[in-house]
């Protein structure tokens, strides 16, 4: 196996979009944003022209989540999103559609986040072909471990997609390691144990997680769950290499829509520049 | 203690059995020639199932969990320790009870019915609460957390946590709350909390989902004391260890009573704990036929069922890659049975691998069909079952037909020479007043009628 996020052959041969973003970011000395998005909340267009948003007013990476019937790491407001999708119609093929219709209209790296089931249904080969086809970065991974990865490896590889795997701050060192070694593009540092949802302050473990992915050879770590503000945002900007907000975004689609994700969006990108020490 | 193989030894050569197991002996691996053993899988994979499709937030807890049950298997403290509340807590071992009256419509041949009904708190679901509760104070655990369709496994979880001085939170979907108002009156009696789940479906499922949700944030002092034998690894090898008591003590018993092997095991399916722990006995007898009677509901034609081998197809939930109902998308689709102990989507993986390899055969039973042998199992025998374990009945009754048609064909043996084992897994209190309103004993607008009609389970 391969020993590092973006160290193996196949990358080199499929340059990683994810990996390119952050280090777009990283050149103007700053983080990277990566905002989230349902697919299909309130509509697949609203996700598209929300996610164009996102890119056009800082965001470097989007993440479009999979509206799934049984989301059990998230928190009530990104499950009433998704399940509001689910009960308008939302089709599993219709991320596809999401994805080109903001890459085909910005830089922005756009991974798709999904809970494993809807992949194993179409197939993960097929799942990944299309999502490649689409300009898709690659996948963030909720429910989905290295150790039961073995087909997704396979499919990411043939198809040049980042596999963006989390880490915890439950993780034993044995594990962050096999996981930033599994993973390519970023690593994915949960803040908290918990779900998502806005949080008031951002945990102290998130420093350390980041800290642990790092030292277990990570390039680029990014941090998520409970970062809902521009502070927050600048505070986590100080020690990885990208935040990722979801939470407050998708309060934001829901009472103000497209312009209230673009109005967030530049302030929360405020907080990205590292101050100096 | 070596246990004989597939022939049957003279009647109560192996009457130690029972006794020997709830000292906390298990009887060493007989399989048959040439076949690898079925029992004791331990797990992650059962052929292609099981597994750990888990958040990485979870998975040092899976591991801590898996250690603990690893070395508490092997300690001898812990295992007397569950043989002296098997025996003086939940009065084992259960009797095995022969249904003379019942078998008469079951082609003749002879029943006879584990009964589970008569553990403390009325279910199998004693066996594992105890097994895990215990687990979850050896891991210094001061707060267990448990998801209830019904409210069956919850009471039984509730009762578990008093017994051990436990903190406990039952997620429970709100609309079964309202319905089984009197089980959640149950379990705050017994000290626990009971939070509606008012999220997604808001059926048992989604109570799974919110129990996992509470399990990320508290896993520093909580246990997840799942009830079925699903799940992330280590939870169905570690389920079916402490439901494996129920095939251990029936194949003793039934060898006791007529000297041999039976013909057939039957145990109605949800998420399949009681039948796992039943055929786990069996699983290496190659001579003993093994039946899983799934909730077909209103009739797996009309897509209100829970018949999840019989008509799903393999996916991931709830941290196992098993037979899951699920439409084109993947997304999980919502069972229907009138058992709500047999709602569920899902399947333990174990059975879906002894399914693919042919060991235990799957068939649905309808609502009709289990609620017959229900009426069935009270006016022959005296015994009101659960509605679960009448699914099992309904399908021993199926099984007995057929072992009679076979008899009838073959020369060597009658019917009345075929033995069938059914687990009774629950007693039927619970269901009282959902039995009532099918039969339409209740008198139009009484009190009970109402309750009865919005699906109570007294």
């Amino acid at each position: 196996m391969s020993t590092s996020q973006d160290g193996n052959q196949n990358a080199a041969q499929h340059a990683s979009k994810s990996a390119a973003a952050i280090d777009r970011a990283r050149a103007q000395g700053r983080a990277a944003l990566i905002g989230y998005l349902p697919a299909g909340y309130p509509s697949v267009e609203d996700t598209i022209a929300a996610g164009i948003a996102l890119a056009e007013n800082g965001a470097d990476l989007i993440e479009i989540g999979i509206p799934y019937s049984d989301p059990v790491m998230d928190g009530q407001v990104i499950q009433a999103a998704t399940t509001e999708a689910l009960a308008k119609g939302f089709h599993v093929r219709e991320v596809f559609d999401v994805v080109r219709g903001i890459t085909s209209k910005t830089d922005a790296a756009v991974l798709v986040m999904t809970y494993w089931n809807p992949v194993v249904r179409m197939g993960v080969d097929e799942f990944s072909r299309r999502l490649a086809e689409a300009g898709g970065a690659g996948l963030i991974t909720p429910d989905l471990i290295p150790d039961e990865a073995a087909e997704w490896m396979a499919a990411s590889d043939k198809y040049g997609l980042d596999r963006v795997f989390l880490v915890a701050p439950s993780s034993s060192p044995e594990r962050m390691k096999r996981t930033v070694d599994a993973s390519r593009g970023f690593v994915y540092a949960v803040s908290i144990m918990g779900v998502t949802g806005a949080r008031t302050s951002v945990s102290s473990a998130a420093r350390n997680v980041v800290a642990a992915a790092h030292a277990a050879g990570a390039e680029r770590v990014c941090v998520g769950l409970g970062v809902s503000n521009a502070g927050h945002v600048r505070e986590i900007a100080e020690y990885a290499d990208g935040v990722i907000v979801g939470t407050a975004l998708v309060a934001a689609i829901r009472d103000g829509g497209v312009d209230a994700v673009a109005s967030l969006t530049k302030d929360l990108s405020t907080g990205l520049t590292r101050e100096e020490a | 203690m070596v246990r004989l193989m597939v022939d049957a030894p003279a009647a109560g050569s192996d009457e130690s059995a029972v006794d020997a197991f709830l000292q906390g002996e298990r009887p060493q691996e007989h399989p048959a020639q040439g076949e690898p053993s079925l029992r004791h899988a331990p797990g992650p994979y059962f052929g292609n199932y099981g597994g750990r499709w888990m958040p990485e937030s979870l998975i040092a807890a899976l591991d801590e969990l898996e250690d603990t049950f690893e070395k508490a298997k092997a300690d001898p403290e812990f295992t007397a320790q569950i043989a002296d509340l098997n025996k003086n807590y939940s009065g084992r071992p259960s009797l095995l009870t022969e249904a003379k009256r019942f078998a008469e419509h079951a082609g003749g041949v002879r029943i006879f019915l584990k009964r589970e009904d008569l553990n403390h708190t009325g279910s199998h679901k004693i066996n594992n609460v105890l097994g895990q509760a215990l687990l979850a104070k050896r891991m210094g655990k001061t707060r267990v957390i448990a998801e209830t369709g019904a409210g069956q496994h919850g009471v039984a979880s509730a009762t578990a946590a008093a017994l051990l001085g436990l903190e406990c939170v039952v997620y429970m979907g709100a609309e079964d709350c309202r319905r089984q108002s009197l089980n959640v009156a149950r379990m705050e009696l017994l000290g626990a909390t009971v939070i509606p789940v008012t999220n997604g479906s808001q059926t048992l499922k989604d109570a799974i989902n919110e129990a996992l949700r509470d399990w990320v944030a508290n896993v520093g002092n909580t246990h997840y004391l799942l009830g079925t034998a699903a799940g992330a690894h280590p939870f169905p090898a570690m389920v079916r260890y402490f439901h494996e008591v129920i095939g251990e003590e029936a194949r003793a018993q039934i060898l006791d009573q007529t000297g041999r092997l039976p013909d057939a095991v039957c145990a109605c399916i949800g998420g399949g704990s009681n039948a796992i722990g039943i055929f786990h006995g069996f699983l290496d007898d190659p001579s003993v036929k093994i039946y899983g009677f799934e909730a077909g509901g209103e009739g797996v034609e009309t897509g209100r069922h829970a018949a999840t081998i019989t008509l799903g197809k393999p996916g991931v939930l709830h941290g196992a890659r098993s037979y899951l109902m699920q439409d084109d998308d993947g997304q999980t689709i919502e069972s229907h049975s009138i058992s709500a102990g047999l709602d569920y989507p899902g399947v333990g993986p174990e059975h879906s691998y002894l399914a693919d390899i042919g060991r235990v055969s799957y068939e649905p039973i309808t609502d009709s069909e289990a609620m017959e042998a229900f009426r069935l199992l009270c006016r022959t025998e005296g015994i009101i079952p659960a509605i679960e374990s009448a699914h099992a009945l309904a399908g021993a009754i199926k099984v007995g037909q057929r072992l009679a048609a076979d008899a009838a064909t073959g020369n060597a043996t009658g019917a009345a020479d075929k033995i069938v084992i059914v687990n009774l897994s629950g007693r039927g209190d619970k269901d009282v007043a959902t039995a009532a309103e099918w039969f339409d004993l209740l008198d139009k607008d009484s009190p009970e009628a109402v309750i009865a009609k919005e699906g109570e389970q007294l």
